[in-house]
């Protein structure tokens, strides 16, 4: 309930901290001042202005704006304090020069819960470019405020001596002085401290008592230089800006104080609601960090509350590059958010960068050759060259040109891979745990995560020309397409020949290295995995998964056991795409288990009947979007008899292969890449600690 | 410093103080010229497209353009295709960065073409230009502006060729007819 006075109107104030609103349709200056009991006041230390925006329980902003929220304490004020004036002032130098051209000013005065207790519009100003807009005064040992809108033609200095200032003339053009450095000033202020920061430096603030005004004001002029905002060059001013709440401020705190300090929380979370009922809210921080100049009040675009959405810590750079040097990599040297994103960012760079410059090496050597070709054709079709020599000198003419462009060729492809194999040398050991490598010391240190990665890596890419240089290959998670171990196609890049047996076997591995990372890098309790195992054939290559306990029940065998967990999937399909559709996701059963579901399935079709691939096929189409992920390891000739029925399956899964081969394309240039699984070296333990870990988590998460 | 090329003309791409250029932005800008008549305030849209041929000896070996945006070796860039034009008042509204550094050694010649992809002539096309500019800095090197637009749907504007270390370019101007390079391939031929 607001009390609205009108001019020489007083109202009783019954809180000690208040907040004064002033807004004004134009940037003003928001001072405040204190006087004896007789009013009088005794010095320039006791007005509290933007060039010494602080006085024992009081403080007002720094600059000139539209909107001011001046901080009182009454309770911190000193006694021989009884009085406080709210000054208000047009900045000299440009914009208006009279309060009759602009809005009238608005002053209100809030207590700390937000609830306005008295408002005044300050009217029927006209030639008036300084204004005594409130008075707050102490009648037998208690606050009143009273509306007083006395306006002053001569601006700060007449009233200012009008107060009893001494030296007013000088306080108030250092008071310009400030505002125009204000506005000037670049040093950006720091944001305002959350709450949480706000009650650890309430608790750490300076007692008024041990700072009197004395301590506290400027002698003399303000000085004209600019200050900083943490108010350590200013002479006279105290290194810190003291808190009237007391307590010592924290040394070296880079926050100005507010006078509230912690217990202030309730002002700062409870004082939101009236923000957005204010016609032009613009509170106070806004004001600081824009330092607007003289046109225009601060019009503050950003979110009131996403003050936190601070940009991301900048990338590190590249340190500079020796003369004729290409710069020395740095991991992390990419863009995004967070560092795991940099990486991954970094990781693609990498992998376009590669794979363009081998395009622009096969391209040149490739011309070379039909050139050279087409050379020698020349050559030896022109009967005059199989007289004498000429034929051969043609001949060696063409070789040379093409060894030429080779070199060249060759000169610029080393030189990129060079760069890139630094790349990766410096990149690898940064990799965080979902894009290292099995051998990578991070999984020594493994601890469960508490957010699911970006991405995975499943393995490493590299082409022919350079093969010790291998690319990190990374799927964004969670997957969008299924897996498939491919345990078919005998015959490998380096010539030697697995039997199937043996593929098989790999196969399955490599799909328990795949399954054991992505438990890995989930939260605890946020992946479970089902494995179908009709015939028991990947028991051995199951065992981490099984005996560590991981696992969300024993692999499935038979076709009751894949029957069982395909329906039970199915359901869950099913019950989640109902539930997005009707948009009631809290409708699901309740014992429904909300991670995300990896399914294994080995030995495809054994133990499969019609209905089992159906919902196979339902699964794979289905299942991505709703957190079912299908892992296949499977031969793609043993199911031929289902005819071209399973294509599209085959066709919706991600192909990777036990053994390397060069079966996937950049989108770039369309390379064929070898792709080689991220498999545990053989002999390590790392793989059983961190599944070990996991299912400890899980236990204990359950 | 910007040169204001005249047809034909050739500037070496070597900077002043001696360093070569490495980076290279091609601009071309446009804006459709306005209809005379009822509805004159009635603007017809005209999509020009910026190219870039690259030529290994005077075989066409990669081609840069609105549906293949970024050479193989990943040295030329389109940055993206724009329908109408005049977007920019006078800036780029189709840009393609050469990075002169990268391009693959037997590249020795990229030739730069304009086609009116809606099939407008040249008359319906005004503040027409076509620069060169110094990716590093900004700097404008070169520009050359399309004068007198004719019965033509398309332009040879530019090429830029090895010479000894660095690079050359050398202002075509040539017009020709053709909705997209391919078109111009014989056109292009005699100025290899």
């Amino acid at each position: 309930m607001t009390a609205e006075l009108v001019r020489g109107q007083n109202h009783p104030l019954s809180q000690a901290r208040l907040e004064i609103r002033v807004s004004a349709g134009t940037p003003i200056v928001a001072a405040a001042s204190i006087g004896d009991e007789h009013g009088k006041v005794h010095g320039v230390e006791w007005v509290a202005h933007p060039g010494a925006p602080t006085l024992p329980g009081l403080e007002v902003s720094r600059q000139a704006a539209a909107d001011h929220r001046l901080a009182v304490d009454l309770g911190a004020v000193p006694e021989s304090v009884h009085r406080v004036s709210v000054l208000l002032a047009l900045p000299t130098g440009a914009g208006p020069v009279r309060f009759g051209t602009v809005a009238a000013p608005f002053v209100a005065v809030a207590g700390l819960d937000g609830d306005e207790v008295a408002s005044y519009t300050i009217t029927g100003l006209e030639a008036e470019s300084a204004v005594v807009a409130l008075e707050l005064y102490r009648r037998q040992d208690a606050w009143k405020v009273r509306a007083v809108g006395q306006g002053y033609t001569g601006g700060l200095a007449e009233l200012l001596t009008d107060q009893g200032v001494p030296q007013a003339h000088q306080l108030a053009s250092g008071i310009n002085d400030a505002v125009t450095q204000g506005l000037a000033r670049s040093v950006q202020a720091p944001p305002r401290p959350a709450d949480g920061d706000r009650s650890r430096q309430a608790a750490a603030a300076q007692s008024p008592d041990q700072g009197g005004p004395a301590a506290q004001g400027v002698t003399g002029p303000v000085p004209p230089h600019p200050m900083s905002p943490y108010g350590t060059q200013a002479p006279g001013v105290p290194p810190q800006p003291t808190s009237p709440d007391g307590g010592p401020a924290p040394g070296g705190s880079p926050q100005p104080t507010t006078p509230y300090g912690g217990q202030g929380t309730p002002a700062a979370g409870s004082a939101q609601p009236g923000y957005t009922q204010e016609p032009t809210p613009a509170p106070e921080p806004s004001a600081a960090t824009q330092p607007s100049p003289t046109t225009g009040g601060p019009i503050d675009y950003s979110h009131p509350r996403r003050q936190n959405a601070a940009p991301p810590p900048p990338p590190p750079s590249a340190p500079p590059a020796q003369p004729g040097q290409p710069a020395r990599p740095v991991a992390g040297d990419a863009t995004g958010w967070s560092m795991d994103e940099r990486l991954y960012n970094q990781v693609w760079g990498m992998f376009e960068d590669l794979a363009r410059s081998t395009a622009a090496y096969r391209s040149a050597v490739d011309f070379a050759d039909s050139r050279m070709e087409k050379e020698i054709d020349q050559a030896l079709s022109d009967p005059r060259s199989r007289i004498g020599g000429q034929g051969d000198a043609a001949r060696e003419a063409a070789q040379a040109k093409h060894a030429q462009l080779v070199d060249q060729a060759r000169a610029a492809f080393d030189r990129d891979l060079t760069q890139l194999t630094a790349e990766v040398e410096v990149v690898e050991p940064a990799l965080p745990l979902a894009f290292a490598r099995w051998d990578n010391p991070v999984w020594h240190g493994y601890r469960v995560p508490m957010e699911i990665p970006m991405a995975l890596r499943v393995g490493d890419l590299h082409l022919p020309e350079c093969a010790e240089l291998r690319i990190p290959m990374l799927v964004r998670l969670p997957l969008e397409r299924g897996l498939w171990i491919d345990s078919g196609a005998a015959g490998s890049l380096d010539g030697s020949f697995f039997d199937s047996h043996e593929l098989k076997r790999l196969a399955m591995d490599t799909a328990v290295a795949h399954a054991a990372r992505l438990l890995a890098v989930h939260p605890a309790g946020e992946f479970t995995v089902h494995v179908i195992d009709p015939a028991g054939s990947g028991a051995q290559a199951l065992a981490p998964l099984v005996r560590t306990g991981v696992l969300a029940s024993p692999p499935a065998a038979g076709a009751a056991g894949v029957a069982d967990v395909l329906a039970r999937l199915t359901e869950r399909v099913d019950l989640v795409q109902m539930a997005v559709r009707a948009g009631a996701a809290d409708a699901l059963p309740p014992g429904l288990d909300t991670a995300e579901q990896l399914l294994i399935v080995n030995d495809f079709p054994h133990g499969f009947d019609d209905r089992a691939v159906t919902q196979l096929r339902y699964l794979a189409d289905e299942g991505p979007a709703v957190g079912v992920h299908l892992m296949m390891v499977a031969d793609r000739e043993e199911a031929a008899g289902y005819g071209p029925l399973l294509d599209p399956l085959w066709r919706a899964l991600l192909r990777l292969t036990p053994v390397p081969d060069d079966h996937l394309a950049d989108p770039w240039v369309g390379h064929a890449w070898t792709y080689e699984p991220a498999l545990v070296p053989p002999g390590s333990q790392v793989l059983q600690q961190v599944l070990t870990q996991v299912a400890a988590a899980r236990t204990k998460y359950t | 410093m910007t040169v204001n090329m005249t047809k034909g003309q050739a500037i070496s791409l070597q900077k002043s103080d001696g360093g070569s250029l490495t980076a290279v932005r091609m601009g071309l800008g446009w804006q459709a010229a306005p209809r005379r008549g009822l509805f004159g305030s009635r603007t017809r849209e005209v999509d020009l497209d910026a190219s870039a041929v690259l030529f290994a000896d005077k075989q066409p070996v990669d081609v840069v353009f609105f549906r293949h945006l970024v050479s193989d070796d990943g040295s030329v860039r389109h940055t993206g295709d724009n329908l109408v034009g005049g977007v920019g008042q006078g800036g780029d509204d189709e840009a393609i960065l050469v990075d002169l550094a990268r391009i693959p050694v037997h590249i020795d010649q990229i030739v730069f073409t304009v086609n009116s992809f809606t099939g407008q002539t040249f008359q319906e096309v005004q503040n027409a230009f076509c620069r060169l500019v110094d990716e590093t800095n900004g700097q404008e090197l070169a520009r050359y502006t399309l004068a007198g637009g004719g019965q033509y749907t398309a332009q040879i504007m530019a090429k830029v060729h090895r010479t000894g270390p660095g690079w050359t370019m050398t202002a075509l101007g040539t017009p020709a007819n053709g909705r997209t390079f391919q078109d111009l391939m014989p056109a292009i031929l005699p100025h290899l």
